[in-house]
């Protein structure tokens, strides 16, 4: 150690492997005094000008700022605030390319000065000994201090380390052949630097201070020699003029002979290096409270008239900088580069602004920039290895870049490289070097950030697996329990069989409760007891009955006028038979008697239109055998209670079911022999798509019945419900594959008797009869308006799904193909069309008293949402 | 015919020995797991999108060590087939043509506006990157996000988009356009 103290005070220094000495032009500059710059018209201030991450805005756009405000709070020691240069305005907050080689975009403030340069108010500090060490440390990370001499690190960090350190070196070197600023800024100001390195050493307390400044600067080393001339351990080293001098390791190892290892630290060796426009910044920052909102900017190359340094305001655009010396470049050929030649890189817009690294803007003249040098191959010639400032092997990383060998790089130390430039510098094959280490580089350091995340992925793959895992095994081991107690319950239902009739009753009032609430106001709690009796219906005869009416409904459906005008009459005294008596099977009678009738009434209808009167007689007896079969079926249905009168209500429902979907196969089939019917027996007709239609039609009409059928057979709410969405979506599909639909809701709502309001009206209410539709839902009660949205959301897929089958065989079955493009055409219309006709029907839902609208209008949107989704996938179909 | 069995004897013995150190060596060093399912797992991007065919990386790497084509990673692209290839001694293929797609990394993105908070994205999800309850609004994590794109397909509403991630200067990779330079080969 005292041999090294003894060599410096001899002024004996080392040398370090490798440099370089490029064409010096500092005497553009390093000749005139440094220049303030006027403001300029808008000041752009990076969030982040530095290594580390960025602090958190604390402006808003529209705010006023004053001189010296700060605009970010740092929020991580690795973050140092930016303050307003200037009193102004925010303008806005937003993106614009800052002072990196990428040409990017990060997040700016800009400010618009107000001219008057106010100052925010300030504490000066006499004697900056008196304050605490935190507080001078404070300071200096609220002045947002970083290091001035390119790389930005943050000054706090490296000021807070241990005291009693060997060597606080200041760095002076400037090694860049053009760059003065530091020069200049030696010379004007050579006092306040001695302030700052004043006040590290009162931080640092270093045994010794080196400032090392290359021989090139005798005015600068005059300056600094007077100033220090009192100071003992302060020591002026005049080092040779050798690029990059001004590198940190390098200069180390040149003023002390010590070297970094890769990947240390100088703390490590007892030595902290500061920039001097650091240092200065330091004593404005600390003796006069003023943060770092300005810096000396060296605007040199021959493409200026008038080439000097200037003291610009952060924030400024290059381009006021370029203006203020006149460049001679004409605007198309005019490289402004920012940094010095050898490490400098071209900006893309001349509106990049000055931020604190920045400490040269370089615009060259054409012959000075050798920008058209092709690369060829390496000659392996081994100069580069030579002057090499970090004792690397540059060719071999060059191909070992190129064939992305990362391992290789590793292994040849890429990340001592400091980017210099010196092997490119002198490589005759003009091989940009630096250029493919800076892309290894990069490409290293993504790998490695893909390497963590993958690792992190993987990590929570596996716990997501084993949560799964624990969550099935969790389900599994209720299951069994669950399963458990239910064989352990049936072990004990011995002696609970009174409890479970007690169950039974409970049922049983329940149920007919719902039957009451379903049923209109005029009915009495005398008919809730029948309807309970209604449940034992014999569930064999009640399916037998249902499917002679089916048979006979299938008869009728080829009836001629005769028939027409019996089937109303039958329907209409069913109907009216069953309305006064309070029995239940006389109400099924009825629906059945009614859903008759209206088949007839549609069979009658287009046969009316279509068909000779040749098919008269044979027709009428048809008509004759469907009524007699009808009265059957009412007289089975009156004498099945009688009969089995203890029947489980629950099979009788299962049987239900089984009826109701064989009566669709039939009324389907019945549909399809009907439409061939037509078509053959009467070709006068006109559009074979009307059969289409009208079977269709007919379709949804013996469903609807059904649906009521059933409904009042087991007297369940729920199943009425679902088969009322059933029949609601035959409805539509009814409805959209016809171009008159008006006759059939006629239909359907003239023979609609009130009794079977909340089943029948649904189904209505899709086939646009709203009136009726708010009438009856006034009467549902709110419990079963829930379930019936449910309901009608099944119907509505359900509908939908229809309209895009029956547009899919249409255009099998039918001839016209003309019809089949509109319907496909015309198909996302119709999903469209569907969704705007569910709304109304739940906005008709709204009548009802104890519905909320907010849920509906939720419903709704959600509706829509999945709407449109279904659109699109339809769309991206049909596109295929 | 003493010597003879003096020979035998010692012939034995040695073998004996040696056996019974060869099974206790295979009892104390035995290994658990195929090695080579662990590396090969280590050079897989983990996206566990199961665009191989497989559900995850790691059944991916167990069918590569089991004499799987390793040309089926496409989130890997040719770098991984490349490393694969080198770990498993073979040539390396050109990716499969049923999986070719462009590998630039993006993440999902939730239009929340749209989200009607369905789950169903949640539960594709095999890194549990998705945040979201029934009924509320999702969003995606996007930094745990690997872009697997697993979760696009079950969005009843589409309202989840793939979106490449944005380059920043922090992620910037010194392409060698702003510079003109020319490569060589």
């Amino acid at each position: 150690m005292q041999s090294i103290i003894n060599r410096i005070e001899n002024n004996q220094f080392w040398k370090f492997h490798g440099g370089i000495h490029p064409p010096e032009q500092k005497f553009l500059t390093n000749s005139k005094p440094i220049k303030p710059l006027h403001l300029p018209e808008l000041l752009i201030i990076p969030v982040q000008q530095h290594i580390g991450v960025p602090g958190d805005i604390l402006v808003n756009i529209g705010d006023t700022v004053l001189k010296g405000q700060s605009l970010t709070a740092p929020t991580s020691p690795m973050a140092v605030p930016v303050h307003a240069p200037t009193s102004g305005t925010i303008e806005k907050i937003a993106l614009h390319v800052t002072a990196h080689p990428s040409g990017l975009s990060e997040l700016c403030i800009f400010l618009k000065p107000d001219g008057q340069d106010k100052w925010r108010p300030r504490e000066l500090c006499e004697d900056y000994k008196t304050l605490d060490r935190s507080d001078i440390i404070r300071k200096i990370t609220d002045a947002g201090i970083s290091g001035m001499g390119g790389a930005g690190f943050p000054t706090h960090i490296k000021v807070d380390s241990k005291p009693n350190i060997d060597f606080l070196i200041i760095n002076a070197a400037e090694c860049e052949p053009y760059i003065t600023a530091d020069d200049l800024l030696m010379r004007e100001h050579s006092a306040t630097i001695l302030d700052g390195i004043n006040i590290l050493r009162h931080l640092l307390i270093p045994r010794l201070v080196l400032i090392g400044i290359e021989d090139n600067k005798p005015e600068a080393i005059e300056a600094l020699k007077k100033a220090t001339a009192d100071i003992n351990d302060i020591h002026i080293c005049v080092v040779p003029t050798k690029y990059p001098m001004g590198g940190e390791k390098q200069l180390i190892k040149a003023l002390t002979g010590k070297e970094i290892a890769s990947g240390g630290l100088p703390i490590q060796q007892g030595i902290i290096m500061q920039n001097v426009a650091t240092c200065y910044a330091i004593a404005d920052a600390v003796i006069n409270d003023k943060p770092l909102i300005e810096r000396v900017v060296t605007v040199s190359g021959q493409g200026l008239e008038k080439p000097q340094n200037i003291w610009a305001a952060l924030g400024t655009p290059v381009r006021d900088l370029v203006s203020l010396c006149h460049s001679t470049q004409p605007a198309d050929k005019k490289a402004i580069i920012m940094g010095g030649p050898m490490m400098g890189f071209t900006l893309p817009i001349d509106t990049v602004p000055v931020v604190k690294t920045t400490n040269c803007v370089l615009v060259p003249s054409e012959k000075e920039l050798n920008l058209h040098n092709t690369e060829v191959e390496c000659i392996r010639c081994g100069q580069c290895a030579e002057v090499c400032p970090s004792n690397l092997l540059p060719q071999e990383l060059q191909w070992s870049a190129k064939a992305k060998d990362h391992d290789k790089l590793k292994a040849l130390n890429l990340f001592d490289c400091i980017d210099c430039g010196a092997c490119a510098y002198v490589c005759p094959s003009h091989i940009p070097l630096v250029q493919y280490y800076r892309i290894a580089k990069a490409e290293i350091r993504q790998q490695e950030l893909q390497d963590i995340k993958a690792e992190k992925a993987k990590a929570r793959f596996e716990a997501r697996k084993a949560r799964l895992e624990r969550e099935r095994k969790a389900r599994e081991e209720k299951q069994r329990k669950a399963s458990e107690a239910r064989r352990a319950a049936m072990n004990n239902s011995q002696e609970g069989t009174n409890a479970k009739s007690a169950v039974a009753a409970a049922l049983a009032r329940v149920k007919a409760k719902k039957a009451q609430d379903t049923g209109v106001s005029a009915e009495t709690s005398t008919e809730a007891t029948t309807e309970v009796k209604t449940e034992t219906l014999s569930p064999v005869q009640a399916a037998i009955a249902r499917a002679k009416a089916k048979k006979a409904a299938q008869a009728a459906q080829s009836t001629e006028l005769n028939g027409d005008n019996k089937a109303p009459e039958t329907g209409a005294n069913a109907g009216a038979d069953a309305t006064p008596s309070d029995d239940k099977q006389s109400k099924v009678a009825a629906a059945v008697a009614r859903a008759k009738a209206k088949k007839a009434a549609k069979a009658k209808q287009e046969a009316a239109s279509q068909t000779p009167e040749e098919n008269v007689p044979a027709e009428q007896t048809l008509a004759g055998q469907s009524s007699a079969e009808q009265e059957k079926a009412e007289e089975q249905m009156n004498t099945a209670p009688k009969e089995k009168p203890a029947a489980d209500s629950k099979q009788a429902k299962v049987a239900a079911a089984v009826a109701k979907a064989k009566a669709r196969k039939q009324a389907k089939a019945k549909a399809e022999q009907a439409e061939s019917i037509t078509e053959g027996s009467a070709p006068s007709q006109d559009e074979p798509e009307k059969t289409d239609v009208t079977s269709a039609e007919v379709t949804a009409k013996t469903d609807a019945a059904e649906a009521i059928e059933t409904t009042e057979a087991p007297a369940n709410d729920k199943k009425a419900k679902i088969a009322a969405a059933i029949a609601k979506a035959k409805a539509k599909k009814a409805k959209q594959s016809s171009n008159d639909l008006d006759e059939s809701t006629d239909d359907s709502t003239i023979e609609n008797p009130l009794k079977e309001g909340t089943v029948e009206s649904k189904a209505n209410s899709t086939t646009d009869s709203s009136a009726e539709d708010s009438d009856t839902a006034s009467e549902v009660k709110p419990a079963n308006d829930k379930k019936a949205k449910v309901a009608a959301a099944i119907a509505k897929a359900k509908a939908k799904k229809a309209v895009q089958a029956s547009n899919a065989g249409s255009s099998e079955v039918d001839d016209t193909m003309e019809k089949a493009d509109a319907k496909s055409v015309n198909s996302e219309a119709d999903v469209a069309e569907t969704e705007v006709n569910a709304e109304p029907l739940n906005g008709n839902d709204q009548s009802a008293p104890a519905v909320s609208s907010i849920s509906q209008q939720k419903k709704a949107r959600i509706a829509a949402a999945v709407a449109k989704a279904k659109a699109k996938k339809q769309q991206q179909a049909e596109s295929n | 015919m003493t010597s003879l069995l003096l020979a035998l004897l010692v012939l034995g013995v040695i073998a004996a020995l040696f056996g019974a150190l060869l099974g206790f060596a295979s009892v104390k060093f035995k290994v658990e797991g195929d090695p080579l399912v662990e590396q090969l797992d280590a050079l897989l991007p983990q996206t566990q999108c199961g665009q191989c065919g497989y559900p995850g990386c790691k059944p991916y790497a167990e069918a590569v060590a089991n004499g799987e084509s390793i040309n089926k990673c496409a989130p890997g692209g040719e770098d991984t087939i490349k490393k694969i290839a080198d770990l498993m001694g073979v040539e390396p293929e050109p990716l499969d043509g049923a999986h070719e797609q462009d590998n630039t990394p993006k993440v999902a993105f939730i239009i929340e506006e749209d989200c009607i908070g369905c789950t169903k994205c949640i539960q594709a999800c095999p890194v549990d990157a998705i945040i979201g309850a029934a009924k509320q609004m999702h969003t995606i994590i996007s930094d745990e996000c690997t872009g697997c794109d697993l979760c696009v397909a079950p969005c009843p509403v589409d309202c989840i988009e793939m979106r490449p991630i944005a380059q920043t200067t922090k992620n910037w990779q010194w392409d060698l356009n702003s510079i003109p330079v020319v490569e060589l080969d």
